[in-house]
């Protein structure tokens, strides 16, 4: 256990709603370098409503780093400036003592602000709803090796499964695109057999409902492979694009 | 609106449009840029070979109407996209971290893109006018005496350079960008293509701007 405290200044976005423009707050807090993120504003929020203030809204869920609900802008990196992790896995013995943290909430202009540094994320949900998923009945589960997969071939699909719909990639982005979210969702399916008969349609109404939301275009910059918690490759990105030009150049169009 | 139309204007569909016309510009600077160096080769050899140019003019004017129709759906939709990414983002953030998580050649498209497409026009104005239109120039075939004197001009040669500087930084992530929207990205040869981007992009801009630091020194007289 490390007893030294840290002094840090939290400069903390505060926003009252959707409609009202909101601010930095600095809060000024001392806490142990084991502590959490989370666990720091926990106790900030336990002061604050102890003095009758109003406590910082943000969220989170499983805390192991797994449920994608956590998801801060910390000194300007989505989940903070340790690569890999979410929110929750961050701790503060990765800051330095006397330092001003700026903790901002995602920015898009699909995800629009509910309160504080809470986002209102369900626009990923709508791309999911439009085809991240799969409609035939694959009936029981197989026997054993009854669906012969290539090893390096179920590792690339679990790998684009691991993403946790987070939404670092739109806040890390320069243009807000969902593109590494989006290519993840459209490669788990496109890379097994169970995903061949809906493979084209798929992506085609994925990328449809993405554009419809409002989220920028890629520009290639891979940002979103840095910040995000799980290492998502951008290789992703490439099949997704790869997809979608097929469907359009040689598939059913879906509308 | 048919299939398409549709397809060019979904997100993928204008990232394609980018992608297909860069790779064209990139052949076509390759083209110019072997043409351009014939200057080191003398006032003789670099005045045939535009003496040939002219020759086939149909076939070039052709070529001319393509390339500019290449150009123009480069750069609106260069600027389309531009101004769509910034309209997905309203409020910028307080800390941005992006030089620790990207190149600074991939976040400064526009502005290179920008200044190249100044120099475009200058470029044009100064360059392509004087060879098709200047009666002195064009008649008496004095291309070479023509380019020389202009790259004698110090404003002018150093505006050049600093274009091309910014050709080798838009052409740096241009490259590989290209190739990973088309979806050639594939863990055996991707690395090639970053580095064959690389030394393309910073090889090209070297070469072309060699000329006017040959001609600024004093070479060719």
């Amino acid at each position: 256990m490390n007893t030294n405290k840290l002094n840090l200044t939290l400069r903390i976005w505060r926003q009252k709603n959707s409609n009202t423009p909101g601010k930095f707050v600095d809060y000024k807090v001392s806490v142990s370098p084991d502590s959490s993120f989370l666990e720091m504003l926990d106790d900030l929020n336990n002061d604050l409503e102890s003095k009758n203030q109003e406590p910082i809204a943000f969220e989170s869920d499983c805390r192991e780093g797994i449920c994608g609900t956590c998801g801060l802008v910390i000194q300007g990196h989505p989940h903070g400036p340790i690569p890999r992790i979410a929110t929750c896995q961050l701790h503060m013995r990765n800051f330095k003592d006397g330092e001003t943290i700026y903790v901002e909430p995602f920015r898009a202009k699909a995800f629009p602000i509910i309160k504080d540094l809470i986002v209102d994320r369900s626009a990923f949900d709508k791309i999911q709803q439009a085809g991240g998923y799969i409609s035939v009945n694959i009936g029981s589960v197989p026997d054993g090796n009854a669906i012969p997969i290539p090893k390096e071939v179920a590792n690339e699909a679990m790998d684009a499964a691991t993403c946790i719909g987070c939404g670092a990639c739109v806040a890390a982005c320069k243009n807000a695109s969902a593109m590494l979210f989006v290519s993840a969702k459209v490669s788990q399916f496109a890379l097994l057999p169970q995903g061949q008969p809906e493979r084209y349609e798929r992506v085609q109404k994925m990328v449809k409902v993405m554009d419809e939301l409002g989220f920028g275009s890629c520009s290639n910059t891979y940002a979103c492979e840095a910040e995000c918690p799980k290492g998502i490759s951008i290789k992703n990105i490439a099949r997704m694009n790869r997809d979608y030009i097929v469907a359009k150049i040689a598939k059913e169009e879906v509308v | 609106m048919s299939w398409f139309t549709r397809a060019l204007n979904s997100s993928i569909g204008k990232k394609f449009v980018m992608a297909l016309t860069g790779i064209c510009l990139i052949l076509f600077l390759v083209i110019h840029l072997i043409n351009n160096l014939t200057l080191f080769g003398g006032p003789e050899l670099f005045n045939t070979v535009v003496k040939n140019l002219d020759n086939i003019k149909p076939l070039v004017r052709v070529i001319e109407i393509i390339l500019a129709t290449i150009f123009v759906l480069h750069i609106f939709n260069g600027v389309k996209l531009w101004w769509e990414n910034k309209q997905a983002r309203p409020q910028s953030y307080a800390v941005n971290a992006s030089s620790e998580n990207s190149s600074i050649f991939s976040r400064t498209m526009i502005y290179s893109g920008s200044i190249i497409f100044i120099f475009l026009v200058v470029h044009l104005r100064t360059m392509w006018v004087a060879f098709n239109f200047n009666p002195d120039v064009h008649t008496n075939h004095t291309y070479y005496e023509y380019v020389s004197a202009a790259f004698r001009e110090p404003l002018y040669s150093i505006a050049y350079i600093i274009a091309m500087i910014l050709l080798g930084f838009h052409l740096n992530h241009g490259f590989q960008s290209a190739f990973q929207t088309f979806g050639w990205n594939n863990k055996k040869y991707f690395p090639l293509i970053q580095k064959v981007g690389f030394f393309y992009s910073w090889i090209t801009a070297f070469l072309f701007a060699l000329i006017p630091i040959y001609f600024l020194s004093g070479g060719g007289q």
